[in-house]
């Protein structure tokens, strides 16, 4: 199916809220907060000049932007929200709370590094903070896939077999302030591939099967008291909920890429087939990297990278089956996990291999905290330390960290 | 406005909060939800803060609501029903979504003391400056109950609590109680009232007033705790009825007109502003209850309970000047 797209220029704020725009949820309840504050500017625009049919609900924290969101997407509504680092931190207890309840509500994180000290620039420590709470968790390499993950989030939340709320990452400023081309579809294929709201069904307590929603006619009960006796069988169910949404997003993704001609996966692999030794990581830095792979390929250096977009559902068997005869891979992580063996990513990376007979050698970088710059310098001297663990055969050190003062 | 309910209309209106529930007898919680959602027009959501209430009367798979009922947390109560709201005006401007099918739906806020004057402030405070239309209903027990009787800013002074107890140096809670009802009159929106279940008709129809206005609705109930409050709990209506004889709660309702907060007293406020001497000694309000206990035993301390006093003919005086009585 040919559709024509339009070339836009858009940052990767405008590019999200360009996606909403189109999407045109019920109810979108934020707070401003650096650097994602262009998602709610752009899409008050939209707002303030009728573009969108979307109750904004302007709220005085981000704790109540997502309490309103839950209390919206319960009612049976779309709901959106967006921050970044302390935003997010303060959200923390509705995270789990919105995940629970499985409410698919849509939220973009454009990744900044927590407080404190306070610093407004990129790091994945906001994303990383939230990684238990039940949320699926994209993270995007450029606007493009910003753009296009905000639409295809609605279809991962919103399967019947998922259920769960989705975070969108992007990188702050990277990626939230940088103009880029991004490819846009057409409204009404946005508004077709992502179809109406549909509710799966529930025994309420009165024994009828009815929808999953405040409705007056179907009363339900929704938040309410779960001690010893059911607490952990609901635990269960937002277990198995996760371990389907691998499978969506991977069918959401493929589908996406028959309108789009762009294909989305839970890993995106770059010259890996043949590679010996190769980078693993999130977000925007593997972008770069991949310039840093071509310039190693023209030295004849047989190196590859896997970029992660799914971190929650953690694609172990993936990763394992892209990487398992490599002979050194290094694992990027921009967050810091104090007092632990090792970044957020590495220690999952590193876990997946344990029960493979065969294995890479595994090494963890750890960079870019509070926006530090990640250029092709600084990746290429990840590249030579992998060179070297290939050749002699062993990591000195598991844990470095690159671009910091000693 | 529709005419006015009388007794009639809410003895048929079936309840909507079932029996079977877990709170404590005696408590005056359920009775408020009871009377509250007699008033309510047709189609409900309910939202619940954490609390007695919300543990009470939903412990999975049981629910004693007959309505659609959601608690999100403690703090955000507020906030969740503004979602709900919004998500109902969202459907209703294009006439999709499943909400879309009904005319109006009264959408209900219940919080605590906890919830409301402490945790829960910002998320109602920012709720009322953004205009929604629901009604916040805060059953008032005068301290975190649910948690086993610890100080809120809804406490009254020298009251006894866990976290506020009569000491050799400290008699009880060292602060007066936050006058929540006038901060939230203070916002300007359309309809603040305080009621009392002793006064059952003249709460009913507040809760209807309220969810009539268009825009937010406050009304602030006081919720006598046999457990937290130390008395029989037969007493509670007694207890109920003497904070409103003491004029400990004087009952007023504050609308927003014309640049205007009218402040009006209610019934049987309105009797006592007009024979002062119908007002009783806020001693006999204390002294029914063990929280208040140290101010009488083992010495009496006329010190303390004039002080009471004293506060109790402030915030009257207040009341009346507000209501243009004075």
């Amino acid at each position: 199916m040919e559709i024509k797209q339009i070339l836009m220029g858009l940052n990767g704020d405008e590019a999200v809220a360009y996606a909403i725009k189109q999407v045109d949820p019920d109810v979108v309840a934020a707070y401003p907060i650096t650097p994602q504050t262009i998602i709610v500017e752009r899409f008050s625009e939209y707002v303030a000049d009728g573009e969108v049919h979307t109750e904004f609900i302007s709220v005085e924290s981000e704790h109540s932007a997502l309490s309103a969101c839950v209390g919206a997407a319960a009612a049976g509504a779309r709901a959106f929200t967006a921050t970044a680092a302390n935003g997010l931190a303060l959200m923390w207890e509705i995270l789990y709370i919105a995940a629970s309840c499985r409410l698919p509500i849509v939220m973009a994180i454009v990744n900044r590094a927590l407080s404190g000290p306070i610093n407004i620039h990129c790091d994945h420590s906001d994303a990383m903070g939230a990684r238990d709470s039940g949320w699926i968790q994209i993270f995007c390499e450029n606007s493009q896939e910003a753009y296009d993950s905000t639409i295809q989030a609605w279809r991962i939340a919103e399967h019947p077999d998922v259920q769960l709320p989705v975070m969108v990452c992007l990188d702050g400023f990277v990626l939230s302030h940088t103009l880029e081309n991004v490819m846009t579809l057409p409204d009404e294929v946005v508004k077709k591939f992502i179809g109406e709201r549909k509710f799966v069904t529930i025994k309420n307590h009165f024994g009828k099967e009815v929808p999953f929603i405040l409705d007056p006619e179907n009363p339900i009960t929704i938040g309410p008291l779960d001690l010893y006796d059911f607490y952990f069988e609901h635990k269960m169910q937002q277990i198995h909920a996760m371990e389907n949404a691998p499978r969506v997003i991977e069918e959401v993704g493929k589908e996406y890429g028959k309108i789009s001609g762009r294909t989305y996966g839970l890993v995106h692999p770059y010259k890996l087939e043949d590679a010996e030794i190769a980078i693993i990581g999130l977000g925007s830095t593997m972008g770069t990297a991949k310039i840093v792979v071509d310039r190693l390929r023209e030295k004849g250096v047989k190196a590859g990278l896997l970029r992660i977009r799914s971190f929650r559902p953690f694609p172990a068997q993936q990763i394992i089956e892209h990487l398992k005869d490599k002979k050194v891979i290094g694992v990027l992580d921009r967050a810091a996990s104090f007092g632990a063996y090792g970044g957020p990513l590495f220690n999952e990376v590193r876990n997946a291999f344990y029960d493979q007979d065969i294995k890479p050698l595994i090494s963890n970088y750890i960079y870019g905290l509070g926006g530090r710059d990640m250029p092709p310098q600084r990746l290429m001297i990840i590249f030579e330390d992998l060179q070297k663990i290939m050749e002699t055969k062993r990591i000195e050190k598991t844990v470095k960290y690159i671009g910091v003062r000693e | 406005m529709a005419e006015k309910l009388t007794l009639k209309d809410i003895a048929k209106k079936p309840d909507l909060l079932m029996s079977g529930h877990r709170l404590c007898a005696g408590c005056a919680a359920g009775t408020i939800v009871r009377l509250a959602l007699k008033a309510t027009r047709g189609p409900v959501i309910l939202a619940n803060a954490t609390g007695c209430l919300e543990v009470a009367t939903t412990i999975f798979p049981y629910s004693s609501w007959k309505v659609p009922w959601i608690h999100n947390a403690f703090e955000n109560v507020a906030a969740t029903a503004s979602g709900i709201e919004a998500a109902f005006r969202a459907m209703k401007k294009v006439n999709k979504g499943p909400l879309a099918k009904y005319e109006h739906i009264d959408v209900i806020a219940f919080a605590g003391d906890g919830g409301t004057y402490d945790i829960g402030f910002q998320a109602l405070s920012g709720a009322l400056e953004r205009g929604h239309d629901f009604l916040y209903i805060l059953y008032d027990n005068e301290a975190y109950m649910n948690t086993g009787i610890q100080r809120s800013g809804g406490t009254p002074r020298f009251a006894w609590t866990t976290t506020s107890p009569a000491g050799k140096v400290i008699p009880g809670k060292r602060k007066w109680k936050k006058p929540i009802a006038r901060v939230v009159a203070e916002h300007e929106i359309p309809y603040v009232a305080t009621a009392s279940i002793a006064y059952p008709m003249d709460f009913v129809r507040k809760v209807r007033k309220g969810l009539e206005v268009e825009g937010p609705a406050f009304i602030h109930v006081l919720s006598p705790c046999t457990r937290g409050w130390r008395y029989p709990p037969e007493k509670t209506i007694k207890i109920a009825k003497l904070a409103v004889e003491t004029c400990f709660l004087p009952l007023w309702e504050a609308e927003f007109k014309d640049g205007e907060i009218v402040y009006t007293l209610s019934a049987p406020s309105e009797r006592i502003a007009r024979k002062p001497e119908l007002k009783k000694p806020i001693e006999e309000y204390l002294k029914l209850q063990g929280r208040f206990s140290h101010l009488f035993r083992p010495k009496k301390r006329d010190d303390l309970i004039s002080e009471i006093q004293q506060w109790v003919d402030y915030e009257w005086r207040l009341i009346l000047k507000r209501c243009g009585k004075l």
